[in-house]
């Protein structure tokens, strides 16, 4: 399983501004929680264990510890 | 070298010592916009007096970024060409975080339009370039320096202008009055319209320095550079970019509640391009610092006063979508007025001029509110969100699209208003024309160049063109036909349009229909739409 280069151009802009709004006027503790709404939410619409796993591993290798 | 201020003659107006006639138009502001507005109606034949306060072309570079479509109507308005040969052309962005490139984008179209896509190109060199064409317009345009404004009362048909001039005060009537007089506009404050939108509280500095090696380093060709949070420059955004006569403008990010004065001041802002450039030897050319607004009116057109350029509208820099947009605003309304002063058209023409530009002003705000917003994240979760998409960017290709340092300024399509007459094609009607090399018996040309300025009928391929009053015919790649015929120069017309296949072009050059086979009774009907005429219903 390979990560796409690039599925959201040319809505990037859009795409970003709608998850700004989201979160628009939230605590930053209630922003957190939305953050792992969507992530539960994301993974249930990906539905694809493998796929899931490879985004995890890719999201903790750019951590800095 | 530093740009030579020359001041232009102040003459004194005739309306001093007795009632000058009802002008036609009168434009008040002659910056671009204002300069570009009385040339565009004088190629009609249309005669303008423009009143400036001033008597000094742009003191500082100001709006420095020229797009490939503000060129294109500077070629039509007979200025493009001179702009090209001075201005530098650069098509490279790189984008920095920290001292990382994490992405650049080449701006290099593909091969075959005359203009590229963007220059940098001074203010000041643009105000005078078309100060210089003004001049071959003595019959039409009545230039006047330190002829002020002062007030201006609506008279229904006309206008009342008061004007103050260094020798006192005189009156002057215009049935049109076209207010260019920028981002603050005296006009538009005497009326008291609302001007009101989203300000942002972040503070920037401009600088623009001489120097005589490229900050760019060993970079041969000219480049925008742009980083989030430099190492020179920590937390905040920095851009650059070289304009001509080896003058670099610098661009930071100042805090929120920066002392404006004081960063202005060289102590403060000598070290600040030092930490850029190193210890290579500069000279300090011109300094601003400078907040801004997101705003459109309401409505442009006011009766017989109409609002073109930052009077109308103003955006974050981010984007070149100032002055750019207002060039656009200029040829939209320029052919639109034309008609209805020589009674070609029906005054309602002029509303859609606010109907089409007040949508593109939308277009360039959202587009600079949100490069805004990214660059300068309000919350920590605006703040984590760019953070990591920087991170991801330096290797996962949909991340770097995701960073914005401005989206540049590109010509909308008017796709759906009224004049246009639906239709489908490659270059579907609304969009702008797309350029493409032509050769004719008079050697090689442009498409824009045989297009703009007047109601066009191109055909591309086997099309056969009806003959229709007030529409010009260009046939490309079509065997003899009784108008002038072009070949496509390495097929890239027919590439662009497709072939067997007509379009209107407006004046402006925005495709107004298309047609398969074109009859002189269905291009005749389309370019009375164009011209605001509603078409009586079968």
């Amino acid at each position: 399983m390979k990560i796409f280069p690039d599925r959201l151009s040319p809505q990037q802009d859009d795409f970003y501004n709608a998850l700004m709004d989201a979160h628009e006027g939230l605590s930053e503790t209630d922003s957190h929680a939305l953050n792992a709404r969507l992530i539960l939410l994301m993974a249930n619409q990906i539905g694809d264990l493998d796929v899931l796993r490879d985004l995890l591993t890719t999201a903790r290798a750019y951590a800095d510890v | 070298m530093a740009y030579d201020y020359t001041p232009y003659p102040y003459v004194p107006p005739k309306g001093l010592t007795q009632a000058e006639p009802r002008h036609p138009v009168a434009i008040v502001g002659a910056g671009p916009i204002g300069l570009a507005m009385a040339i565009d109606l004088a190629q009609r034949g249309v005669a303008s007096v423009v009143l400036d306060d001033n008597n000094v072309v742009s003191v500082g570079s100001r709006a420095i970024c020229w797009a490939k479509r503000t060129l294109e109507i500077f070629d039509r308005l007979g200025v493009g060409e001179r702009m090209l040969e001075k201005g530098v052309t650069w098509k490279i962005g790189r984008q920095f975080h920290g001292d990382r490139e994490v992405y650049s984008f080449d701006l290099l179209p593909e091969d075959g339009h005359k203009y590229p896509a963007f220059i940098n190109l001074q203010q000041y060199y643009v105000e005078e370039y078309l100060i210089d064409r003004v001049r071959d317009f003595p019959g039409l345009i009545d230039l006047r320096f330190r002829n002020k404004v002062v007030d201006h009362a609506d008279r229904g048909d006309h206008t009342l202008l008061t004007v103050e001039t260094p020798d006192g005060r005189y009156s002057l009537e215009a049935d049109w009055l076209i207010a260019c007089d920028g981002a603050g506009s005296p006009t538009r404050n005497r009326m008291g319209l609302s001007f009101e939108g989203q300000t942002f509280q972040e503070q920037f500095l401009i600088a623009d320095i001489e120097m005589k090696d490229s900050p760019f380093g060993d970079a041969a060709v000219p480049e925008r550079w742009f980083w989030f949070d430099p190492p020179f420059h920590k937390g905040k955004s920095a851009l650059l970019h070289m304009q001509p006569d080896n003058i670099y403008r610098i661009d930071l990010q100042l805090d929120v509640d920066a002392d404006a004065r004081a960063e202005a001041a060289e102590d403060k802002v000598i070290p600040r391009i030092k930490a850029i450039v190193g210890d290579k030897p500069f000279r300090l050319d011109w300094v601003s610092v400078y907040k801004f607004r997101c705003i459109k009116l309401d409505r442009f057109v006011h009766g017989r006063v109409i609002f073109v350029g930052d009077s109308a509208h103003v955006v974050s820099p981010f984007g070149a979508r100032g002055g750019n947009g207002g060039i656009q605003d200029v040829d939209n309304l320029g052919w639109k007025l034309a008609a209805v002063i020589q009674g070609k058209a029906d005054e309602a023409l002029i509303a859609t001029y606010h109907d089409e530009r007040s949508h593109g002003s939308a277009e360039n705000i959202l587009h600079s509110s949100r490069a805004t917003n990214f660059m300068t994240p309000k919350t920590p979760i605006e703040a984590l969100f760019r953070t990591e998409a920087l991170r991801l960017a330096h290797d996962q290709p949909f991340a770097r699209r995701i960073l914005n340092s401005g989206r540049l300024s590109m010509p909308c399509s008017l796709e759906g208003f009224a004049l246009q007459t639906p239709g489908a094609a490659q270059v579907p009607p609304g969009s702008p024309l797309v350029d493409a090399p032509l050769s004719g018996a008079e050697g090689e040309t442009w498409l824009l160049s045989q297009v703009q300025g007047d109601f066009t009928l191109v055909g591309f391929g086997d099309v056969p063109l009806p003959d229709v009053p007030g529409v010009r015919r260009l046939g490309i790649n079509q065997r003899a036909a009784d108008y002038p015929c072009f070949t496509a120069t390495h097929g890239h017309a027919i590439r662009r349009y497709g072939s067997d296949i007509a379009y209107l072009f407006r004046p402006d050059g925005h495709v107004a229909a298309v047609f398969r086979r074109p009859t002189a009774q269905d291009v005749a009907r389309a370019a009375g739409r164009a011209m605001g005429k509603t078409t009586e219903t079968a």
